[in-house]
């Protein structure tokens, strides 16, 4: 069963000088992570917003638990959750304060509401700092307490739009596992985010987005090998690269690759792990003990590079991203 | 259907008034203020502006004036708090909430009018200590109160729409002040609109801050003697003129509030 369906969502502002979607179409399988991947401006936060109720598209259709988003928003507000990519929390509030208002604002009874606060309050690590004014959290605690206001209800469906941006690199970490928990649970999830190494590690597909659309999509395997296979690489002694070429030649049939400068040999394998076993195997027999020896798959940056032709940063077009950025109303 | 939207929009006025709780500078700076307008009218101008009526001083004419104005400018703690809530994402979360369209602003508007309680409390106590003494009884002073609460309710709803119209709250701040500054100056409540030239001497009259002003004085107790420059309806019939611009400021806001909060979204 399909939880998200997204249809050819063209979304465009400024009279359509600007097109934030370009006929974009994705879908999420039940209790699977979608991450969507691509750099600033690609139309993540528009797509989310279409998603979770908070912006009509010019055209196309979506629905999200078999629910029409444009026909009956409120319904599709009963089972989702979103997390925005601004800490969406009131600062002058304490994080009890502010979990028990939404609690009370999904219809919850006072006492209950008082309750699935502790809960929150406990998974996400924050009960010592229940009674602190937000303004005094960290940037991870903010996103916490951001995304536990997002599971008061326990959607069915999450919308995380970069979900970690901001972050420093504990904070990362310890949001991946609050989110690799949520996912155990069952919980479907959508994610965007411009981290290549966060759709690798949440995401069971990514769909990699560019102008608006999407522009490849699949596990990150299945994106890895569709830029190229694998390469063996091995690092040996400057003495011993004439030897180590001659036998990653063998193994790999095709074209080897010297960089004296760094002492590595390389060359593209099709056989896998059986490749690097047999190579290892020869420079045994000649006792060669090389640096370093690994079969090295393609990086998403790679992917990103093949697909798009350009790096995953900040796109030049500054225009798109201020729309953008108007739209979600930074 | 209805009790959620209630209980949602009294859910949205208590985060209001919790968050005054939380910091309480914000409620202490917005009673400082209009007390100081008190002082500062009293003493600055109060010895140069002569009522005209012999018995009765300025304070009594500059209270209801000062309520007025102070009302009025509900609309700029409405406005400024709406954009920020716009600006930091937390509209984008309310908007997820399976909650009624209207309570976030129906709760914003009650909130605000509600701190002003609190700062009319405080003013009418600084009034007193400086001589403003209310002639009307307890009754009609009361009803002179609620007046004015029901205007600063109004005007915020038209705090709802600059708020969410504009994109900042710096934005919403400037905006509030341009349109609002010169209607309570334009206005009879700090000197008399006789020495104004005719074309403002009219404006002023159909002034809703003045029709204000003029009621309130009446409810306090005052003949309306600042600014009756011609026998028109409403210097004649302040209270009602006033409760029939509330009528059409509530007419016509509330329901372009709650579309706007509605489109934002959708947009």
């Amino acid at each position: 069963m399909k939880s998200v369906i997204a249809e050819n969502l063209v979304k465009t502002y400024d009279k359509g000088k600007v097109r934030a979607l370009d006929g974009l179409s994705l879908d999420v399988e039940e209790g699977t992570v979608l991450g969507v991947l691509g750099p600033n401006g690609a139309g993540k936060t528009t797509t989310v917003r279409i998603l979770a109720t908070l912006l009509n598209p010019d055209s196309g259709h979506a629905t999200v638990a078999g629910i029409d988003v444009i026909k009956n928003p409120s319904k599709v507000r009963e089972v989702i959750g979103l997390s925005g990519q601004y800490a969406a929390v009131d600062e002058t509030l304490t994080g009890w304060d502010n979990l028990t208002m939404f609690s009370r604002l999904y219809h919850l009874s006072p006492t209950a509401a008082k309750k699935r606060a502790s809960e929150l309050l406990e998974q996400f690590s924050l009960t010592d700092a229940a009674k602190r004014s937000i303004k005094t959290y960290s940037g991870g605690m903010r996103r916490r307490l951001d995304l536990a206001a997002s599971l008061i209800v326990k959607p069915k469906i999450l919308f995380l739009d970069e979900p970690t941006t901001g972050l420093d690199p504990r904070g990362r970490i310890e949001m991946w596992e609050v989110i690799q928990g949520l996912v155990k649970d069952g919980t479907t999830l959508l994610l965007t985010t411009q981290y290549l190494e966060e759709a690798d590690q949440l995401a069971n597909e990514i769909a990699v987005i560019d102008h608006g659309k999407v522009i490849a999509r699949g596990t990150s395997d299945q994106l890895k090998k569709e830029v190229g296979g694998e390469r063996l690489e091995i690092v040996a002694e400057a003495k011993d690269l004439n030897q180590v070429a001659e036998i990653v030649g063998k193994v790999s049939g095709g074209k080897v690759l010297v960089e004296e400068g760094s002492r590595q040999v390389s060359a593209p394998v099709t056989t896998g792990s059986r490749a690097l076993i047999e190579a290892v195997r020869s420079l045994d027999d000649l006792g060669i003990h090389p640096l370093d020896i690994a079969l090295k798959r393609p990086s998403l940056d790679d992917v990103f590079i093949a697909l798009t032709g350009h790096v995953a940063e900040e796109k030049k077009s500054e225009e798109l991203d201020a729309k953008e950025k108007r739209g979600r109303r930074k | 259907m209805i009790k959620y939207a209630i209980s949602d929009s009294l859910i949205i006025t208590k985060r209001q008034l919790l968050q005054l709780i939380r910091v309480p500078e914000v409620l202490i700076f917005s009673t400082i203020q209009p007390v100081m307008f008190v002082l500062l009218f009293r003493y600055v101008f109060g010895g140069s502006i002569s009522t005209g009526i012999p018995g009765v001083d300025y304070v009594q004419l500059l209270m209801p004036g000062i309520f007025v104005q102070t009302v009025a400018f509900t609309l700029a703690g409405t406005a400024v708090g709406l954009a920020e809530d716009m600006q930091k994402g937390l509209i984008d979360r309310f908007r997820s909430l399976p909650i009624s369209r209207s309570a976030v602003v129906f709760g914003r508007t009650l909130g605000d009018g509600a701190l002003n309680i609190v700062v009319l409390a405080v003013m009418g106590l600084a009034g007193y200590a400086v001589g403003w003494r209310p002639s009307s009884g307890f009754f009609n002073v009361l009803l002179g109160f609620a007046f004015l609460l029901l205007f600063g309710f109004a005007m915020a709803w038209v705090g709802v729409l600059i708020g969410l119209s504009v994109r900042s709250a710096r934005v919403a701040n400037a905006a509030v002040f341009i349109a609002v500054f010169p209607l309570t100056f334009l206005s009879n409540a700090f000197a008399p609109t006789t020495g104004m030239p005719k074309a403002l001497q009219y404006f002023a009259e159909w002034n809703p801050v003045s029709t204000m002003v003029a009621g309130c004085r009446e409810l306090f107790g005052l003949q309306n003697i600042f600014g009756v420059t011609a026998n028109s309806w409403p210097s004649q019939n302040p209270l009602e003129m006033s409760l029939i611009y509330m009528v059409i400021i509530m007419a016509i806001f509330i329901p372009l509030s709650v579309r706007k909060y509605i489109n934002t979204a959708s947009k």
